[in-house]
């Protein structure tokens, strides 16, 4: 396998990151919009967009403080939807563990959904990369995502204003969720995990302090685990 | 909701996002996760998103919760699309497609 420069790594990570600035731009648009629409003013949208920087969770806690779900309730449920970043930790703990500790908590800003899918085909692709090779292609990755999420966040909220009612952007959000989620389901586990979610949610509706989908999640992550040890032993025997 | 609220709740949830994404890099050599806490893990977010939208498309808050029939075709053919093509921005297209022309049809008919 040839020798990569760290440098050469860094732009083959540019070049990885550059086809999800199509996602990531409507999206980035679309949480400006709801954000003025929901109150926000331009500072609060824009931290939320550089400190959360996460989209999926920012929508969530978004559409709770529309509903004026309690802080408590908000936080525990935008955080539940990053659970799944503790997870792009552990799995890049062992390539980029030898790091200076700045670094790695510099790669721990930037360890989302992309980063950490494109570290995941290529970690393995070149397994022979030295940490500084991998890290350059780490930030490599977000370097065209990250300033994009912020600047699209800020072309949304000044366009929020002007956008009129037949529109219907009330159901923007919906579909934002919805179109992420029918890629995620993978497997029959997710499938059966999405599917309790939905009906917990729903018969849990009336539950106060919108408790009703944080038990709903939490009871849908055991089935999706469950279906996967059933399946497993399935295929074993 | 007050500014301060606000603020409490953008930069809470900025530390926790932060500290999941930082812990295993964080704390290196650290024994793995157990399995059975990794196999919970990966559904989180299929745990969570679906309970989150679905009263969204059953009961939307512009027709003041009452079922509605082009939000509810639109959210199927979002979720449809998606399953079908893995196009995250596919699925939004087609769904924002079917939302507009169910209500461009439901208009005509009312």
């Amino acid at each position: 396998m040839a020798r990569t420069k760290p440098k050469n790594t860094y732009y083959l990570g540019l070049r990885d990151g550059l086809p999800f600035l199509l996602v990531t731009g409507p999206f980035g648009l679309l949480f400006g919009v709801v954000a003025a629409e929901a109150g926000l003013t331009t500072p609060q949208a824009l931290a939320f967009s550089t400190v959360v920087f996460a989209g999926a969770a920012q929508f969530a806690a978004l559409q709770l403080m529309v509903e004026n779900a309690p802080v408590l309730i908000i936080v525990a449920t935008a955080l539940a939807v990053n659970l799944r970043m503790a997870m792009y930790s552990a799995w890049l703990a062992p390539w980029l563990g030898a790091a200076p500790l700045w670094q790695r908590a510099l790669a721990g800003y930037l360890n989302v959904d992309q980063s950490f899918a494109c570290s995941a085909m290529r970690f393995e692709q070149y397994p022979d990369w030295t940490v500084s090779q991998r890290l350059g292609f780490f930030f490599g990755v977000v370097t065209p995502i990250a300033p994009f999420w912020v600047a699209m966040t800020a072309l949304g909220l000044w366009l929020g204003e002007g956008i009129p009612d037949w529109l219907a952007l009330d159901f923007a959000l919906p579909i934002c969720f919805l179109a992420m989620i029918g890629p995620m389901m993978r497997t029959l586990a997710h499938l059966a995990a999405a599917f309790t979610s939905v009906v917990l949610a729903l018969v849990l509706a009336g539950v106060p302090y919108n408790l009703g989908l944080l038990v709903a999640a939490l009871v849908a992550m055991m089935v999706g685990a469950q279906v996967e040890l059933w399946q497993a032993r399935r295929v074993q025997t | 909701m007050s500014d301060a609220t606000i603020w409490t709740i953008i930069v809470a949830v900025g530390i926790g996002t932060f500290l999941l994404r930082f812990s295993f890099l964080g704390v290196l050599g650290a024994a793995r996760l157990p399995d059975w806490v990794l196999r919970h893990l990966r559904y989180t977010a299929v745990a969570v998103l679906p309970g989150l939208v679905a009263p969204l498309v059953l009961w939307p808050a512009a027709t003041g919760g009452t079922p509605d029939l082009p939000r509810f075709a639109a959210a199927v053919v979002t979720v449809g699309v998606g399953y079908l093509t893995r196009n995250v921005i596919g699925a939004m297209g087609a769904g924002a497609i079917t939302l507009y022309a169910v209500l461009w049809l439901t208009g005509l008919s009312g």
